[in-house]
């Protein structure tokens, strides 16, 4: 019941687990909300990256689609999106059919939980997998590439030093806006040369 | 039963796990965006997901350090090769699990 309410209130798997163990551990209300706030700071990264291809929404919908950004929707659905051949209905059956899924097995883990061994069956795995090859979608050119570089061993940097994984917002942003720069020059090198 | 205080605790951490999500989407889908911003957002899939796992490849640990021979990093150079050849999603999932159970055996 009270797993439940959790996961459907706060659909965040990583916040889920560390609300959890400071609740355990005696923590104040107001610590464990501004903990949670620090980790799902990433998801608003994500949704500023959906809104460019969720133009001229209603409210509506848009605040039921904002429900389920999660890392793992973020990432397929942006997949998707920019395959082509994907609109927001989908995205957001996307997103709830990924909710409601969340809910049910986080409940179902409640219950039986410890008759599953740990890492059986190299389960721990298939989110790394999911992520490798959704980044690889994301790879669209050299620049691409660049970023996703850069990004990657900021972070392995960072998550020495910074607490939580405040780490992964900031290289996002640092990598971002150095690609934006490079590919800027780029233009303005090849623009310069074509005048 | 549930505890008054841990009724709170949801209900608050719901919030700011919705509103990061809902402020983006509502203010930045309405509006005609700067070029250079759009470029930069055209970005950040790339980056967050870099950001995301590399670290779990090659940091364990609380507080994290690097450790550059795990399980994690070596499966993850044939799944990637696998990602970029077949671009197959439900493939590479796949494929990472069972090298991943299957390097459980030898580490």
């Amino acid at each position: 019941m009270e797993i439940g309410l959790m996961s459907l209130l706060v659909y965040a798997g990583s916040a889920q687990f560390i609300g959890i163990s400071m609740l355990s551990a005696g923590a104040g209300i107001i610590p464990i909300i501004i903990t949670t706030f620090t980790i799902n700071l990433r998801h608003m990264l994500m949704s500023s990256s959906l809104s460019t291809f969720m133009r001229n929404l209603g409210i509506g919908k848009l605040s039921l689609f904002a429900y389920g950004v999660t890392d793992e929707s973020f990432a397929l659905n942006t997949a998707r999106f920019r395959d082509g051949n994907w609109d927001w209905r989908r995205a957001l059956v996307l997103n709830h059919t990924s909710n409601l899924a969340w809910i049910i097995s986080t409940v179902a883990g409640g219950f039986s939980g410890r008759f599953i061994p740990a890492g059986a069956l190299g389960i721990d795995y298939a989110l790394i997998a999911m992520f490798v090859c959704l980044l690889v979608f994301q790879l669209r050119g050299r620049l691409y590439v660049i970023v996703a570089i850069i990004s990657g061993i900021l972070a392995v940097t960072l998550s020495l030093f910074l607490p939580g994984n405040a780490y992964i917002v900031a290289a996002s942003v640092i990598a971002a806006t150095l690609g934006v720069f490079l590919k800027r020059s780029k233009q303005f090198a090849s623009t310069e040369q074509k005048s | 039963m549930i505890h008054d205080n841990y009724l709170y605790v949801i209900l608050g951490m719901g919030v700011v796990t919705y509103i990061p999500r809902w402020l983006p989407l509502v203010f930045l889908s309405r509006r005609r965006l700067p070029d250079w911003f759009e470029q930069w957002l055209d970005l950040i899939p790339a980056a967050i997901l870099s950001a995301l796992i590399l670290p779990i490849l090659i940091t364990t640990g609380a507080p994290r350090h690097l450790d550059l021979f795990r399980p994690e990093l070596i499966v993850a150079v044939p799944t990637l090769a696998f990602a970029v050849k077949t671009r197959s999603l439900a493939g590479t999932v796949i494929l990472g699990m069972f090298l991943f159970w299957l390097a459980g055996k030898f580490f």
